[in-house]
């Protein structure tokens, strides 16, 4: 959720799904071998739970998996937790939205903080045996910095899953016409059964599973396409050929959905040129003054060429994109989210630990060639699509172009293990949120604040009870958006502020000895009141809404801001208050730990190493896609 | 705790199987182009390309971490 927490600001539309059904009859129709796929996989996926499920003995084992799992596996699993079904949907909207510049959430908004994590932060983390993140915050600053990060945490994650699963089940009823009731409830049970059995252990084990199935099923996708564009060359010969309107945000975000239909309506002509140029000329003042300003439609094969300025697709220039999703937004996430965390943790030892987000950053960097390339290559091939709301089919939204690229080129066959990769991308995404869920719940509320010293079974009755509890959530949060589709919104925004300035927290914590506890929980509690009243200043009407050009832009910098003032709060308050011993920081703080052993480590195997190589790569993938 | 290779191995295995006899017995092409590719066939020896040789360093792992440590269970053995 790089994509998740950046993403909610970022696809304004996506947050605004249409709910018409589409009246003609599904347009997708999955023969027998599509559910003989589907079937399987859902065979495996609960098999897996039962396999896993006969090991979970003590808390530990149900929480962290033992501590004992190899570090391909929690690599793999550290992507595939962050692949809800809004991600790998998402990404292609912006692909076919903005163009290649939504790599950007990967190659600057994803690798170098996962390059950070494993080099300098995991260290701390695993060293200091903590069970979760709010439990380091615990241990570095006091139980007040622990409780907010524990509560918010605690709040968002089932929500953010139901938000998934709405999603999810929308489409399936939009294009194969299933109940949207059957296909929550089942894909919930499905998830609950494993992840009730196997805990963490089950969860990592199937996310594995459903990182491949998502990379087999949705990599057909980029190779039509190209087929289907008669070659990369073509297309871009193509795209230079043509000029297309780069979208406000803020603008089509603000547009009534009146407007919208109106647009779509009687101006569907209109509005293919203004997006795909040729009769542009033509096109009323209304569409354009909805779309943007146009630009040559080369520019979408681009990531930073552009960005000297706003005069890209994505109406952003580098600086945010660098300090705002780069740092700011990225760090906060890929460094200090428990979802995350939590696959690293489950490692076997430190070195395996640290090698989770750094294996994990060389798959990582090229899934936007599958997720975000065919939304991109789909520009020719399935023109006329529209942001979403209310009078647009389904099938006219660029929202859905992922599906709707299925539904055009995957014959039998191919179309249920495609169909069954989304169905695996939010399974994980669900199975991730509800594992960190009942993890933080237990040890961070439950056994901090309700019931300290129970045994070690109570805990884990608990924790079962608590998977039990964020499913019920979630789904209930489905139903809630689904009855107001706002609240999608709001939730996906709201997590990204609350979650903005933790970094600056952190990154103290670790790295400067002098924070005191009252620093820490200064920094937490000045951070997110920054950021939620510079949230709240972007509305319609108030005083910043008009400071920045789009929605994106004002939340890049808006967390920088933010960031700044938790940093600036944690280091004033700090030099005013009292810190703990010394002892008791050893193993949190850079500055008061060992350094670990590492002559007998051939350099070729040693984080720091395997981080530049993997930051090597990502440069080559950037200076490609200029 | 089992390998993870083994399920992952087994489950593209049937998949690539499935897709792949299914491709043979009816042939589809990828519909809206004009080349005739029975992507089907193609994708389905794909899958068991990656299959077989998973379920296959599974198993070994399995067998080997079974005969080095008796009935004990081979947590540690699917690097």
């Amino acid at each position: 959720m790089d994509t998740g927490l950046s993403f909610g600001h970022f696809v304004g539309a996506l947050t605004v799904p249409t709910t018409i059904a589409v009246k003609h009859g599904p347009l997708l129709v999955m023969h027998p071998i599509d559910y003989a796929v589907l079937v399987v996989y859902l065979l495996f996926v609960v098999g897996i739970g039962v396999l896993t499920g006969r090991k979970q003995k003590t808390s530990e084992d149900f929480f962290l998996s033992g501590r004992s799992i190899p570090s391909w596996i929690t690599g793999l699993a550290f992507i595939s937790a962050n692949l809800g079904a809004l991600e790998v949907m998402g990404m292609a909207t912006s692909g076919y939205e903005y163009g290649m510049i939504t790599a950007n959430y990967y190659w600057i908004g994803a690798i170098p903080a996962m390059v950070f994590m494993g080099v300098a932060m995991m260290r701390f983390f695993y060293g200091s045996k903590v069970r979760s993140v709010p439990e380091f915050l615990n241990k570095r600053y006091n139980e007040g910095t622990r409780f907010v990060n524990a509560i918010t945490f605690a709040i968002f994650t089932p929500a953010i899953s139901g938000i998934s699963m709405y999603a999810l089940a929308l489409v399936l009823q939009d294009f194969l016409g299933l109940n949207f009731n059957v296909s929550v409830l089942i894909s919930a049970a499905v998830v609950l059964v494993y992840t009730f059995l196997g805990g963490l252990t089950a969860s990592i084990y199937n996310e594995v599973l459903q990182f491949f199935l998502i990379v087999f099923g949705v990599a057909p996708l980029t190779i039509i396409a190209l087929i289907a564009n008669h070659g990369w060359a073509h297309f871009k010969h193509w795209l230079k050929t043509h000029q297309r309107y780069a979208i406000y945000p803020k603008k089509v975000a603000a547009a009534t959905t009146h407007k919208l239909h109106a647009v779509a309506a009687s101006a569907t002509h209109s509005m293919h040129a203004a997006l795909h140029g040729g009769a542009a000329t033509h096109t009323p003042a209304t569409a354009v003054a909805t779309a943007g300003v146009k630009l040559s439609g080369s520019q979408w094969l681009h990531t930073w060429a552009h960005m000297g300025g706003i005069n890209n697709p994505l109406q952003i220039s580098w600086p945010g994109v660098v300090l705002g999703l780069g740092f700011v937004l990225s760090f906060s996430y890929w460094c200090t989210n428990f979802l995350v965390v939590q696959r690293a943790l489950a490692a076997k030892d430190l070195t395996a630990a640290q090698d989770t987000p750094l294996l994990a950053a060389f798959p990582k960097m090229l899934f936007p060639f599958i997720v975000i390339l065919p939304g991109v290559l789909a520009i020719p091939l399935i023109p006329h699509l529209l942001p979403s709301g209310h009078g647009i089919s389904p099938t006219k939204t660029f929202n859905n172009v992922m599906p709707l690229m299925m539904a055009k080129y995957y014959p039998a066959g191919l179309l249920g293990l495609g169909l069954t990769a989304l169905m695996a991308s939010f399974m994980s995404g669900m199975a991730g949120n509800v594992t960190a869920f009942n993890t933080v719940v237990t040890y961070d509320l439950y056994a901090a604040y309700i019931r300290p010293n129970a045994p070690d079974k109570h805990y884990l009755n608990f924790g079962r009870l608590m998977t039990v509890v964020g499913i019920i959530i979630s789904v209930a949060f489905a139903y809630a958006v689904a009855g107001s589709r706002s609240i999608m919104g709001y939730t996906q925004n709201i997590f990204g502020v609350v979650n903005a300035p933790l970094i600056s927290v952190f990154l103290l914590g670790m790295f400067a000895s002098f924070t005191t506890p009252m620093g820490g929980f200064a920094g937490i509690i000045i951070g997110t009141l920054t950021s939620a009243t510079l949230f709240v200043l972007r509305f319609p009407g108030l005083p910043m809404a008009h400071t920045f050009n789009n929605g994106t832009s004002g939340a890049f910098w808006c967390a920088v801001w933010s960031f700044c003032a938790g940093a600036a709060a944690t280091i004033i308050v700090s030099l005013f208050t009292k810190n703990k011993p010394r002892e008791q920081l050893v193993g949190l703080v850079y500055q008061l730990t060992p350094k670990p052993e590492a002559h007998d480590v051939p350099v070729w195997r040693r984080p720091l190493f395997i981080g530049i190589v993997a930051l090597i790569c990502t440069l080559i993938l950037n200076l490609l896609f200029w | 705790m089992i390998d993870l290779r083994l399920p992952i191995g087994i489950f593209f295995i049937l998949v690539g199987i499935i897709i792949t006899i299914y491709a043979l017995v009816s042939p589809t092409y990828i519909p809206n182009i004009t080349e005739h590719i029975n992507i089907d066939l193609y994708w389905g020896i794909v899958l068991l390309i990656f299959g077989v040789p998973m379920t296959l360093f599974g198993w070994i792992a399995e067998k080997k971490a079974k005969a080095s440590s008796g009935d004990r269970p081979s947590d540690a053995s699917n690097k």
